[in-house]
């Protein structure tokens, strides 16, 4: 899922400040996960900005909260046609995909983002998430071990390690496991070494000029949970 | 008839001897060129880091250029970080057409552990591929298959750590260095004789030459340093104990003793074929070092 993380307050408060009518938008799927903005963090960042306002003496701003099952569908962005009525500005909650959906639907609406998009992830224990997938459009898990060299070595290098580790750490944190140590204690156990013995020749980039776009509606009819427009 | 005059000293069966010197973090090269001069005809070559340590720094194709207009035989570091495939290839046709011939293939510490942390890092390629990019244009095309008016010729190496933390999965590494065309290893610092037996032992089966490679210590703070902030290196506690049992002042000169020891082992030993002398910002100790390690006079 994407993960993200809410923006400092400080940051929200300042996007905010010329409007009066502001609606605090969440999103029900990934922000909703990672604890970033799905309903309960609206509450929050609606209490936090008034306690903030009551502090500094400016408490001339009107909010409201809003959820929507998902921000980067478009069906799911026309039951918020009403609610932005009068609105005079909105901070989502959803990742960047979210934020510019909304941008594109309601032209004359300013959309704030109120997280930050930090990466594709998991939850290894409660409250941390750690990035599994840079989405590279090229994926070659299958010669890795299912470790992603990609993501989860620092330089991203396709050979093999580094010189940097000490003691199975990443040079840049000590926080962080090589990823090279991890694929080829895993390849081993595998009894797929050869795998990394292979010469892998430089990334070809093209897949990941941006912006990039997925052509897939071929034989498939609207159905399952990409189909069943509910909010 | 050998590539550069490196390359010449390698295949000639002699012991050699490479240093190295980092360069001015500003414009002023007087420093770079007062060590070019004291150190050019001591040793067989000199190498030139690329941005040490993710330090911006003068580049090492410019401190190259000055050790070739002052008769000194250069080897040009080059690492992935800071360009991409085009930078690269750019950089060795220029390298070639100013006669510098030596190249080093390295993939480059991270961004992270130097002085320019918001910078994007690089690394389109990694030291493999970088070999073999040379490789390549060598053969007359660029990367993508494009004709080249002038295809360079050089003397490639690379870098290995024999104190690695995990050896297996470097060996890995080593093995498609030495598959893509590295003529030549400028290893890590080595501070365990044993561990450098043991990769002795596997390197030797391949038709590579090995350069061990020496930090000249300075202080127990500054190996203490090493440990906890320059990535992969680890110096013993008998190297730390032995450099703090000093009094203050004469920590390098307890450096440069430990270091010709260590020269003097491997050379004695016949261990591999030469030395790097890596002195970390005291490159004018590098005679005195050269003198202790019985290495003065062994150069062309």
């Amino acid at each position: 899922m994407i993960v993200a993380e809410q923006k400092p307050l400080e940051d929200i408060i300042r996007m905010v400040r010329p409007y009066k009518k502001v609606l605090l938008l969440g999103c029900g799927t990934c922000t909703t996960v990672c604890n970033a903005g799905g309903e309960t963090e609206v509450a929050f960042l609606h209490d936090a900005l008034r306690m903030a306002e009551a502090r500094a003496g400016d408490g001339r701003r009107e909010y409201s909260e809003a959820t929507l099952k998902r921000q980067c569908d478009p069906e799911f962005l026309e039951h918020l046609t009403e609610r932005v009525e009068g609105v005079d500005a909105v901070v989502s909650l959803a990742c960047g995909t979210g934020v510019q959906a909304l941008a594109e639907r309601f032209a004359d609406l300013p959309v704030f983002p109120g997280v930050n998009t930090s990466f594709i992830g998991m939850a290894v224990e409660w409250g941390v998430w750690d990035e599994r997938c840079a989405a590279c459009g090229d994926c070659r898990l299958e010669d890795t071990g299912g470790i992603c060299p990609i993501t989860r070595c620092t330089k991203g290098i396709l050979n093999g390690p580094c010189a940097g580790p000490k003691k199975g750490h990443c040079e840049v944190s000590p926080d962080m496991e090589c990823a090279w140590i991890l694929i080829y204690r895993r390849l081993e156990r595998l009894g797929q070494l050869e795998r990394m013995r292979r010469y892998y020749p430089p990334r070809n980039f093209r897949p990941i000029s941006r912006p990039r776009r997925i052509v897939g509606k071929a034989g498939l009819e609207a159905r399952g949970s990409h189909g069943d427009v509910t909010a | 008839m050998a590539t550069s005059l490196l390359e010449e000293k390698l295949l000639s069966g002699e012991f050699v001897v490479t240093t190295e010197i980092g360069p001015p973090k500003g414009a002023d090269v007087s420093g770079v060129i007062h060590h070019v001069d004291l150190l050019k005809d001591m040793v067989d070559a000199i190498n030139v880091t690329d941005h040490q340590s993710s330090v911006m720094r003068y580049p090492s194709l410019g401190a190259c250029l000055l050790i070739k207009e002052r008769g000194g035989e250069p080897v040009l570091q080059i690492t992935c970080r800071d360009r991409n495939r085009l930078a690269l290839q750019a950089e060795v046709l220029f390298a070639y057409s100013r006669g510098i011939q030596n190249i080093l293939c390295l993939t480059g510490d991270s961004v992270d552990v130097g002085d320019h942390k918001d910078a994007k890092p690089v690394f389109d390629l990694d030291s493999v591929q970088l070999l073999r990019m040379i490789r390549t244009m060598e053969s007359g095309v660029d990367m993508a298959g494009n004709q080249l008016a002038g295809a360079p010729k050089c003397c490639i190496g690379a870098s290995v750590h024999p104190e690695a933390d995990f050896m297996e999965a470097q060996l890995v590494k080593f093995d498609k260095k030495v598959e893509a065309g590295a003529q030549f290893f400028q290893t890590q610092g080595v501070f365990d004789l044993a561990a450098f037996r043991r990769f002795m032992q596997y390197a030797s089966q391949f038709d590579v030459k090995i350069l061990a490679g020496f930090i000249v210590l300075s202080s127990a703070g500054m190996a203490r340093y090493m440990n906890s902030s320059v990535p992969g290196i680890t110096v013993p506690q008998e190297l730390i104990d032995e450099l703090a049992a000093v009094e203050k002042g004469k920590g390098l000169a307890k450096g440069v003793e430990i270091a010709a020891r260590f020269i003097r082992t491997i050379r004695e030993e016949g261990l591999c074929h030469g030395v790097h002398i890596m002195a970390v910002g005291n490159e004018s100790v590098v005679p005195e070092l050269l003198a202790a390690a019985e290495l003065v006079g062994v150069h062309r």
